[in-house]
């Protein structure tokens, strides 16, 4: 098979995949609704108790849970290919947690809301995943030839625990009913109760996904190595500033949006090259339609699990990828 | 006389040439040092010299990924500072010593990409890309392992694989005469390789030199395999030139002794008729073992 019917294939299956997703889910929940009366067009939309709830009450949280789940895990995609480390994701690098970091700032002290008619959390969490990025980068450069598995690590665990520090500091700082607002966003919660977060997530995400949309053949040669890259022409440090600046943008409107949701930049990824292979022109759009299938999956269950009580759908995509880090990090040598 | 363009070179130069070259990592100290190599199209050079004598510097300098501080590297008379990125790399490719991968590329995926100078930003590869990729994986005895996951492989076979990726990079498919000197450059091909692939990647290479005329330069710190393949070598010491010329006149145990501090023998092989070096003493120290 040619490689363009390939590609054509990953998004054609995929794509139909997480939309099949998305549509699916809204009807799960402590009141069953009825897909034919959602979209039933003889009842008008205020008499429509199905179209409501659907509409309403839980298509933006499905919603917010694709964007957050392809962004994560695209993102966790391109810092694979530019670390040459399959553990590489926004969660463990640490990109997360400095996202939240921002967020979390601009959350308790309540900043000014926006800056050019954008909402000032995305900005912020996007300062701190830029942050963070900055950091691995510089330590990814320093070491030349990509990133081994222990320097990740421990600088993961480092960025992680110093960026946690400071959350707490800042929880610390806050009052009472502000803690409890951000705890819950912190354990990844995609609640987002109307269109008006999921609009402001738009452009950072519209952006870094056009971005996202150039790198893949590059990707495939920088995840080789930067020389065996540049001396095929790629421009490397431009791609390597591409691709990083567009991974924390597109980490920072994640978590502004649904909190630092972790591994899902690992799972996925990893169950996409054991169907796709590794070449990231299906990749990385696999896995993008792949991250917003599972955590809508995964709010789904959150939702509904122990309905009416929810579980944050970050300990479920925790209880689910732990393990699987674990595991991964075994057979990685 | 003949023509010459403004940057100094003559229009009719054909072949690699590194004209005067100064380089260093950091400002203050050059690791090569007015360094002049001249390779000729549809040459065979090694590059020779000690660790840090500036061997992976040149040959990096000479793929065009890092440009000179001072003078200029030239091929076929054109400076590649005037070249674009890609027209370099359509002329210009490169071995690394070895290739460890974090993701599992197929053996045809990887030869594929060396097809990336000739695509633009949103192109896919076609089938006449697909039949370059296949010829250069035949011209490596590789075909057959198309499917095969490139981590799977031997060493050996890792390393033709990546021979075969790098002639993807070229556009012509048989003579290179056409489209101007097409140059191989492999930074220590055969260091973590065992013997017998060391002489597979040495026939490989003389194969491609007879009959595609492809220019290689290689820098090894296996002497033997010099003498086997090169025609010509180029010995650098701390960053400078200490001498250069056909091989027979190089391997000599005076060169040696001054490039590596080593007391050589060399002999004649008498059956492979190529020079035989073999290390005896750190010079100064006499027989290390007497019977």
């Amino acid at each position: 098979m040619t490689i363009t019917r390939r590609i054509a294939l990953t998004w054609l299956v995929w794509g139909s995949g997480a939309v099949l997703v998305c549509l699916v889910s809204p009807l799960m929940g402590s009141t069953t609704i009825d897909l034919r009366r959602v979209f039933s067009s003889s009842i008008p939309f205020g008499d429509n108790l199905d179209a409501q709830i659907f509409f309403v009450a839980r298509l933006p949280r499905v919603l917010a849970g694709a964007m957050v789940g392809s962004a994560l895990a695209a993102s966790g995609v391109v810092f694979q290919a530019l670390l040459r480390n399959p553990l590489a994701t926004p969660f463990t690098l640490g990109v997360s947690a400095g996202a939240a970091l921002g967020a979390m700032l601009a959350l308790t002290f309540n900043l000014p809301s926006g800056i050019a008619g954008f909402s000032a959390i995305p900005i912020a969490s996007f300062a701190g995943s830029l942050g963070a990025v900055a950091i691995v980068y510089g330590l990814a450069r320093a070491k030349h030839r990509g990133m081994s598995t222990n320097v990740l690590l421990l600088a993961g665990v480092t960025l992680n625990s110093f960026f946690s520090a400071l959350i707490l500091f800042v929880q610390f700082l806050a009052d009472y009913t502000q803690t409890f607002r951000t705890v819950r966003w912190l354990m990844g919660d995609l609640d987002v109760s109307s269109y008006a977060p999921l609009l402001a997530a738009v452009p950072p995400l519209g952006l870094s996904f056009a971005a996202f949309a150039v790198l893949p053949k590059r990707m495939n040669l920088l995840s080789i190595s930067d020389e065996s890259a540049a001396s095929r022409g790629v421009d490397v440090h431009r791609t390597q500033r591409l691709a990083f600046l567009s991974a924390s943008l597109a980490t920072g409107a994640a978590v502004s949006l649904g909190g630092p949701v972790g591994f899902i930049g690992i799972i996925i990824p990893h169950l996409v090259r054991l169907m796709v292979g590794a070449d990231h022109r299906l990749v990385l759009p696999a896995s993008a339609f792949g991250g917003a299938a599972f955590l809508v999956l995964c709010d789904t269950i959150s939702r509904t699990a122990l309905s009416p009580l929810e579980v944050p759908v970050g300990v479920i995509t925790a209880i689910i990828g732990g393990p699987f880090f674990l595991w991964l990090l075994i057979r990685n040598r | 006389m003949k023509p010459t363009d403004p940057s100094g070179g003559s229009m009719s130069e054909l072949g690699l040439v590194a004209d005067g070259v100064t380089f260093g990592y950091s400002r203050s100290s050059p690791v090569l040092d007015a360094v002049r190599a001249v390779v000729p199209r549809g040459g065979l050079i090694g590059i020779l010299g000690p660790n840090g004598s500036g061997k992976t510097t040149l040959l990096r300098l000479l793929a065009g990924l890092q440009a000179p501080w001072r003078g200029q590297v030239r091929l076929d008379g054109v400076d590649l500072k005037s070249m674009g990125r890609a027209a370099v790399a359509r002329r210009i490719a490169v071995v690394p010593q070895e290739t460890q991968l974090a993701f599992d590329y197929t053996v045809l995926e990887l030869a594929v990409m060396g097809r990336y100078p000739h695509l633009g930003t949103f192109d896919v590869e076609g089938p006449e890309d697909l039949s370059i990729a296949l010829d250069a994986l035949r011209a490596t005895g590789t075909d057959r392992l198309t499917s095969r996951l490139f981590n799977t492989l031997s060493g050996g076979e890792k390393q033709r694989v990546i021979i075969a990726a790098a002639l993807a990079q070229f556009s012509s498919r048989d003579s290179p005469c056409d489209t101007g000197t097409e140059v191989l450059l492999l930074d220590e091909p055969t260091a973590s390789l065992d013997l017998a692939y060391q002489l597979e990647i040495r026939s490989i290479l003389l194969e491609l030199n007879r009959t595609r005329g492809l220019t290689i330069v290689i820098s090894t710190h296996d002497l033997n395999l010099a003498a086997g393949l090169c025609r010509d070598l180029v010995l650098l010491a701390r960053g400078r030139v200490l001498a250069a010329g056909p091989v027979r006149s190089m391997l000599e145990p005076a060169l040696i002794r001054t490039l590596y501090d080593v007391d050589v023998d060399v002999t004649t092989n008498p059956r492979t008729g190529h020079l035989t070096i073999v290390p005896v003493a750190r010079a100064g120290h006499g027989m290390d073992a007497k019977p």
